[in-house]
């Protein structure tokens, strides 16, 4: 009896649904890293460490009244701030980026704190103001999200910096920033565009021709998307078969557990595999749309909305990167590729979900 | 802009979220859709496309080089063969500071300056994407050394190779010839001959000799070896092999030994010996001295090595053999007598008062006989015998050029004899219409005289006096001289002997021949201008000797071979052919600087016969230089 309660007490914040579509992928994950590594179970071990120190997160979040969240926005946005003011000045230089931040015990990157801090700091902000939402309001939430955007492209960490942008892009939308501003906006991004391109860092120009036309360098930095867009062009609807991927086992693909697993995957597993996993990116899509839809409160509603959204954005633009039609940012595929920072900060993510959606739900009944 | 809520409208609120929720929805529908357009296009539409770009990526055809067909005499002697070893090869473009990587190789494995240099010369000539060795040779010592430290050197590399030795070194060069890289021009010429495919993974060709002659044979066919690779390169397994064919070895009509008793008989001189089987055209020996170490050039001559025997002044990059032209001096004479007898222009028993020297009529321009006081009555026998120039200009100026230029071209003087080695130049025998062409002037009755003893525009290699003695030898009947004897397939060991081709009957008639040879007999006997090199021998043999100006003597002036610089003395002729009645073996001997024939040439001559005839391994050379039998215009 007791020990019944305990359970129905530990999954009382979980969402069935949502779960058993994570489990699905992250099987998936475990299942294609042991490939891209070439059998190597350390990897494949140390992956399962990742999501299971993630799954401790995402239970710690789900089980937390959303009031704790709500309090905790302006906080970890601050930290994130002076973490990342912090990096400008004393971060640590690799691969010509300043991304890391040294605090004695271990690196650490504020940008992926960022992630979640950003569009939780904007919903924050909005349900603050939610009796009369003016543009002003809408103004300030834009520069809430544009600093530390700013911050974190001037690394440069371009990838990055426009992933949160569309979080916290999203965010505005689903708050319900006018169609004219969303339109005036573009114009001046589109009339911008020789601007930002000067401001551009050569390897981020390079990226983008690269995208143009992969072929122009095909052996220096075009190399990687053609040989990835040669791995999923090859597998063909069926795909070569689980560990027998040529472009994969034989080195022809660059970071292969991280980047470009999907790669790996597609070629393995083909269209169906690559359709199956569209599906599922769909139906946690979908039923985050539902737990967006029914959340009760403002602030709930545009959090839930941005985690979805930047979720779908990031699982959109790994895969449209790997298969060619968008530039290679370093992005990995959410809840597939190999990373402990990655997976816990989407993993807290969902957790958020959960969380909106089991607490309202107690709330209500 | 503004949007104002002047009160707060939940449900409204909730149906603005709801249309941009859904929104959202239709965004993600519509990118999803982009993505999986996209899916299709590359695994379905380009499906193909994309996998044979994948297995081009990963299958890398790796050819592999046969082994070379070896080179054997006729009793099987090797002359040219492969071994296997280790050396250290540096492919350019890998390597970022060249003269720090060979310095610091330099610290584990024995690297001379030549072994610089002849990197260096091997970089001008290769291209950079090429591995090419700075070592060769490796001792398992500096093998095991190097390949601890290996990481130590991107771009440096131990290969296992198949190596080309020529045991005999100097000796047989010439003939045997060698291999090197194969260079551009090379390169070219494969690709024109649709061969490259062949030489893929070959790094060497026959440059010369027969290793260039026989190439074709030697090379053997290019294997191939699929093999999976991964991007770097790295051969992770063969997916499939055809096995290279091994070229096919040589066995050469050359007898080894001889031509080594040959060689040496020849001591110091620059010289050059052809010795023919009159039978059948198989040439048994094959000399030109000096000679070099073909065994240099393989993997590239170092810079030093090269000079010195390019810029020697003995010359031992020429094949002589093959290549040298020299006046034929009186070794002409016995051909001279045929085409008097064969053109009824002399009698056998017709006489001549030999007073020293012959003018042309209504002259007073004296052509000298070598022997100032003359050889009195001299008939065709003893002309032969004694070498009676005076005789040679009398027939000449009688048969005229045009006779002398169509009886000799028939035994192959002026034209190339058709060997089988690449590189043999035709000589020259004069006619009126080359000189014409040549000089334009028109033919002297005094240039006659002067090709009558073989001292005229006439010019001939050893290979070609070797071959007219031999046609000679055997009554007219000529056979064309050839190196290879039989091709052997190196699996099989099935044998392929060659053809002997027959190039021409002179029809001549025998009584002269008889008497022709029998002269030549008695030039080896006593009386004979080689009375000395004939002393003793058990057999018969018939010779003749010859002297091939190498400067002009004034009219009037004496010639002093002891006051002559030693390379502006006469070159010293000797043809033969043995045992007289039924001839094993025709041959012509050249000694540069030799001054007479008798003194110089016979002996070598008759140390090649003893052993050929006999096996009869000879004494020291002793060369002799007094003046029994002088001979010169």
């Amino acid at each position: 009896m007791i020990k019944r309660r305990l359970w129905q007490n530990f999954i009382a914040h979980l969402d069935p649904i949502l779960l058993a579509l994570l489990g699905l992928l992250l099987l998936i994950s475990l299942v294609v890293i042991y490939s891209a590594s070439d059998g190597n179970w350390f990897r494949v071990l140390a992956q399962m460490t990742n999501i299971l120190v993630a799954c401790v997160a995402l239970w710690i979040v789900a089980n937390m009244p959303l009031h704790y969240l709500m309090r905790a926005a302006v906080p970890v946005y601050l930290l994130g701030l002076v973490l990342l003011i912090a990096v400008a000045f004393f971060g640590e230089i690799t691969n010509g980026a300043r991304r890391w931040l040294n605090i004695g015990v271990t690196t650490i990157q504020p940008s992926e704190l960022m992630r979640i801090a950003v569009p939780l700091m904007m919903a924050w902000y909005f349900e603050k103001h939610e009796a009369i939402l003016t543009l002003k309001n809408y103004f300030i939430a834009t520069l809430l999200l544009l600093l530390p955007v700013a911050l974190i492209a001037r690394q440069p960490d371009l990838g990055t910096a426009i992933l949160i942008a569309a979080s916290g892009f999203y965010v505005l939308f689903l708050a319900g920033i006018s169609w004219r501003v969303i339109l005036t906006f573009l114009i001046i991004l589109v009339a911008s565009m020789p601007l930002a391109w000067s401001t551009l860092h050569d390897y981020q120009r390079h990226r983008i021709m690269m995208l143009l036309d992969p072929a122009q360098d095909a052996l220096g930095r075009g190399y990687h998307t053609i040989q990835a867009i040669i791995a999923v062009g090859s597998g063909g609807v069926f795909g070569k078969g689980y560990l027998s991927g040529t472009q994969s086992h034989l080195d022809f693909l660059p970071e292969r557990t991280t980047d470009f697993i999907f790669a790996v995957y597609s070629e393995e597993f083909g269209l169906l595999g690559n359709m199956v996993l569209l599906s599922l990116y769909l139906f946690v899509i979908m039923r985050g749309f539902v737990i967006t839809a029914h959340a009760s409160t403002y602030f709930t509603r545009l959090m839930a909305g941005s985690i979805t959204l930047t979720f779908f954005t990031y699982a959109f633009v790994n895969m449209g990167m790997v298969s060619g039609i968008l530039p290679v940012v370093g992005v990995p595929l959410p809840l597939i590729s190999y990373g402990g920072t990655s997976m816990v900060i989407l993993l807290l993510g969902f957790g958020i979900l959960m969380s909106i959606h089991t607490h309202k739900k107690l709330v209500q009944t | 802009m503004k949007r104002h809520i002047e009160f707060k409208d939940t449900q409204r609120e909730i149906h603005y979220f709801r249309v941009r929720l859904a929104l959202s929805l239709g965004f993600v529908l519509l990118l999803l859709l982009i993505l999986l357009a996209r899916f299709v296009y590359l695994q379905v539409i380009q499906q193909r496309h994309y996998q044979t770009l994948a297995e081009n990526n990963r299958i890398s055809i790796v050819p592999i080089a046969p082994s070379r067909g070896l080179i054997l005499d006729r009793n099987g002697v090797i002359l040219a063969h492969n071994y296997s070893a280790y050396t250290l090869e540096i492919t350019l473009n890998k390597v970022v500071d060249l003269k720090a990587t060979i310095d610091e190789l330099a610290k584990l494995i024995d690297i001379q300056p030549g072994d610089r240099k002849r990197f260096k010369r091997l970089l001008a000539d290769n291209r950079k994407f090429e591995s090419l060795p700075i070592r060769n040779r490796l001792t398992d010592d500096e093998v095991a050394r190097f390949s601890a430290q290996r990481y130590r050197f991107p771009g440096v590399e131990i290969k296992a190779r198949l190596f080309r030795e020529y045991p005999y070194h100097e000796q047989i060069s010439h003939l045997v010839g060698y291999i090197g890289r194969i260079n551009e021009g090379e390169a070219a010429q494969l690709e024109e001959d649709e061969m490259a495919a062949n030489y893929r993974g070959s790094d060497y060709i026959g440059k010369t000799g027969i290793e260039r002659s026989y190439e074709g044979e030697l090379h053997g066919k290019t294997g191939f070896q699929q093999v999976e690779v991964d991007a770097g390169g790295r051969e992770v397994r063969v997916l499939s092999r055809t096995p290279p064919v091994s070229g096919n070895n040589l066995v050469l009509t050359i007898d080894a030994k001889l031509q080594e008793i040959a060689e040496q008989a020849f001591g110091n001189y620059r010289g050059a010996l052809v010795a023919i089987d009159p039978s059948n055209g198989e040439v048994l020996a094959f000399v030109s001295k000096p000679g070099y170490d073909p065994n240099l050039f393989i993997d590239g001559i170092d810079e030093q090595s090269w000079n010195e025997l390019n810029n020697s002044p003995d010359v031992p990059l020429n094949n002589r053999a093959l290549r040298g032209q020299y006046s034929p001096g009186s070794t002409i004479k016995p051909f001279m007598a045929l085409a008097g007898l064969h053109y009824n222009k002399r009698a056998p028993g017709y006489t001549i008062s030999d007073p020293g020297y012959f003018s042309l009529p209504g002259s007073r321009h004296r052509y000298r006989d070598w022997k100032k006081d003359g050889h009195g009555s001299v008939d065709l026998f003893k002309s032969i015998v004694v070498s009676c120039d005076t005789y040679y200009y009398g027939l000449a100026t009688e048969l005229g050029i045009d006779n002398i230029y169509s009886f000799f071209s028939e035994f192959g003087f002026g034209k190339k004899t058709g060997i089988d080695m690449e590189g043999e130049v035709s000589g020259l025998m004069p006619s009126q219409e080359w000189k014409q062409k040549r000089y334009k002037q028109r033919w002297y009755a005094g240039d006659t005289v002067s090709v009558g003893i073989g001292q005229g525009y006439n010019l001939v290699t050893p290979l070609q006096l070797a071959y007219a003695t031999a046609t000679l030898a055997n009554d007219g009947v000529a056979y064309r001289p050839h190196l290879l004897k039989e091709v052997q397939n190196s699996r099989t060991s099935e044998k392929q002997a060659l053809a002997t081709t027959l190039e021409s009957n002179l029809n001549l008639n025998s009584e002269h021949l008889a008497l022709v040879k029998s002269a030549m007999v008695a030039v080896t006997q006593p009386g004979g201008t080689a009375a000395k090199a004939g002393a003793g021998a058990p057999y018969t043999f018939a010779g003749k000797t010859g002297t091939a100006q190498v400067i002009g003597i004034k009219q009037g002036e004496k010639y002093i071979e002891s006051k002559i610089q030693e390379r502006h003395r006469d070159h010293a002729w000797f043809m033969a052919f043995a045992p007289s009645d039924q001839p094993k073996i025709a041959l012509a001997v050249l000694v540069e600087n030799g001054g007479h024939g008798s003194s110089t040439a016979a002996p070598i001559a008759r140390k090649v016969l003893d052993y050929f005839l006999l096996g009869k391994m000879p004494q020291p050379l002793l060369i002799e230089d007094d003046a029994e039998g002088v001979e010169h215009d």
